[in-house]
């Protein structure tokens, strides 16, 4: 399987003597085409939007308009927000976001590997935690925020739930996937049973697991988020109940161009990280990221 | 003289040195055990299958194998060649019989044994160097000394220059190399191997079977080799054994009394080789059939 992926990889680097040149344009070429119908597609967009708007066919009232939103963003950047200064509500949020991703990954990973481990508990337990993944999750929210307080607690908690789920099924479905070949040669070579998680079990299902981060950590966003719609003092959340509360759909607008803008901030960085915890996965010659 | 030797000769003084089934396992029980590296006794492997039926992979298999030889196991395609194996190296236990290793029974894994995998088993999130590595740090030995005495392997293996390599980076015979460095490193006294170039295009195979002989020659270990080429098996080993259709029994067991060292490429075509192959395949022409027809059955 592997000979094969390395055998077009080998194809695509060679450079062949002829005909290179013109598949480098073609693709400088399909490059700027691509590009510029991404900004077109932009600009029909929210151009549509703000002439709606101006024309009456849109009441900003109810859905906003681009320009306002723009100009809330402007407001908030140079006044700062109801709560306080923006920096520190997109401050409050990361680091609720950031607390439950990393706890809630540790936990995932951990339940994960040792159900996995462990076919008796996992028997044992397979249908409670079934169950609990069947819930929505965000329910727990006004519990935490009873039990924990309108603090950061409740948000961290939130976004631990909803983290941990996602990232325990892909370690446990890793673990389970090992291939038996890799366990019975590590056997053979001298593994101790911990040794063998340590050295085998976890690089091995590192692949699920990373595939889980990306999808985890826009959970833990989500869980932060809500938190904090549920009562909070401060975060990005809070400054979206508040517009909502005001019929501010500019506000709303605004606040949620900030979370996309973080949010993507740190989808590159988990990407970061993926690629430095799997270096030796075959480099996929296919684009496949959009 | 030991005794495997002895009954060839014995064999050919009788039978203008025609292969003979070796009869001589049958009758070894009377003598002493610690004489063999390997020794199965009537053993049997069931399995039991998802629909909670018994599956009998192997049945009553006797195989004995003395210190520093070669036997090769060749059968039909899903007979059970490989579960012997994995009786032998301890990953399984017999459900009837015995397996000994050195005159023991075998219990959990031998650190003696070495065994290489069909399917690449090097790890594919390490680099080469790491890979070879991995048995002594396993042992727990200081991290200098595994990994120096990694290079040497690597060298010895002809893969020098691509220990920083990781295996998808490499080709096929060139992770085989890496998977027999990784064995090697361990000094087995006992080397399981489980068609280990089936994988490979002929001319790598060749090489690396080649190798696969110097390499043997030097560290002296008892070999079990599975396949499914009798060619292979011929070339390589000094007692040829044959099992039915699955369940797999032996069915004969050969000597093969071709002179060493030996050339790979070169000792096919020499009439001993020939004759030992008519010989053998007759044996093994059978069982392939049993084998087909019932593939053939299970199909339609």
């Amino acid at each position: 399987m592997n000979v094969r992926s390395n055998a077009s990889h080998e194809t695509l680097t060679t450079p062949a003597s002829t005909g290179v040149p013109s598949a480098i344009a073609a693709r400088r070429r399909r490059r700027i085409v691509v590009n510029s119908l991404r900004v077109l597609f932009f600009v029909v967009i929210i151009g549509g939007w703000e002439l709606g708007s101006r024309f009456g066919v849109i009441d900003p009232f109810f859905w906003g308009q681009p320009s306002g939103i723009w100009a809330q963003i402007v407001k908030w950047v140079t006044q700062g927000t109801a709560q306080g200064p923006l920096w520190q509500q997109i401050a409050v949020t990361l680091e609720e976001t950031i607390l439950g991703f990393v706890i809630g990954v540790v936990l995932g990973i951990i339940f994960g590997v040792v159900l996995g481990r462990n076919r008796f508990l996992a028997d044992i337990l397979g249908p409670y935690i079934k169950a609990a993944n069947a819930i929505p999750r965000v329910v727990l929210g006004p519990l935490f925020i009873i039990g924990l307080g309108l603090g950061m607690q409740s948000k961290v908690a939130l976004s631990v739930v909803m983290v941990f789920f996602i990232v325990f099924f892909n370690a446990f479905q890793g673990v389970r996937e090992v291939d038996r070949n890799l366990l019975a040669n590590a056997r053979i070579l001298g593994a101790s049973p911990r040794q063998l998680t340590t050295a085998v079990i976890i690089p091995s299902a590192l692949t699920w697991i990373i595939a889980s981060l990306h999808t985890s950590f826009s959970f833990a966003l989500v869980g932060a988020v809500v938190g904090e719609f549920l009562g909070s003092t401060q975060g990005i959340g809070l400054m979206i109940q508040t517009a909502m509360g005001t019929f501010n759909a500019n506000g709303v607008f605004a606040a949620m161009v900030i979370l996309a803008v973080v949010a993507l901030i740190m989808e590159a960085l988990v990407t970061a990280l993926e690629n430095r915890l799997i270096t030796w996965r075959p480099n996929t010659v296919s684009d496949v990221t959009i | 003289m030991k005794w495997w030797q002895k009954t060839t000769y014995e064999r050919s003084a009788v039978n203008n040195s025609l292969p003979m089934k070796d009869v001589s396992t049958s009758t070894q029980n009377a003598r002493d055990r610690s004489t063999y590296a390997i020794e199965l006794r009537d053993a049997t492997k069931r399995f039991l299958t998802p629909t909670g039926q018994a599956y009998t992979a192997i049945r009553d298999v006797t195989l004995s194998v003395a210190p520093g030889e070669f036997c090769a196991v060749v059968g039909p395609t899903g007979c059970g060649k490989s579960t012997t194996l994995s009786l032998i190296s301890g990953l399984e236990r017999p459900s009837g019989g015995e397996v000994q290793v050195m005159g023991e029974p075998v219990q959990g894994i031998d650190p003696r044994i070495g065994y290489v995998f069909q399917a690449d088993a090097v790890f594919p999130w390490k680099n080469v160097l790491s890979n070879v590595a991995t048995g002594p740090l396993f042992r727990g030995q200081p991290k200098a000394e595994a990994l120096g005495r990694a290079h040497e392997w690597i060298a010895r293996v002809g893969l020098a220059g691509f220990e920083d390599r990781y295996p998808h980076q490499l080709s096929g015979g060139m992770r085989k190399r890496a998977a027999l460095a990784q064995t090697f490193i361990n000094e087995p006294q006992i080397l399981l191997m489980d068609e280990p170039f089936s994988a490979l295009d002929v001319q790598t195979r060749i090489l690396m079977e080649d190798e696969l002989l110097q390499l043997w020659s030097s560290l002296k270990a008892s070999v079990v080799f599975v396949t499914h080429d009798l060619e292979e098996a011929i070339s390589l080993a000094d007692r040829v054994c044959v099992l039915t259709a699955g369940p797999a029994t032996v069915k004969g067991i050969y000597t093969i009394d071709l002179p060493r060292p030996r050339k790979v490429e070169e000792i096919r075509f020499e009439p001993r080789f020939v004759q030992l192959y008519q010989e053998i395949w007759e044996d093994l022409r059978n069982e392939v059939m049993i084998s087909y027809e019932r593939q053939k059955q299970r199909v339609s």
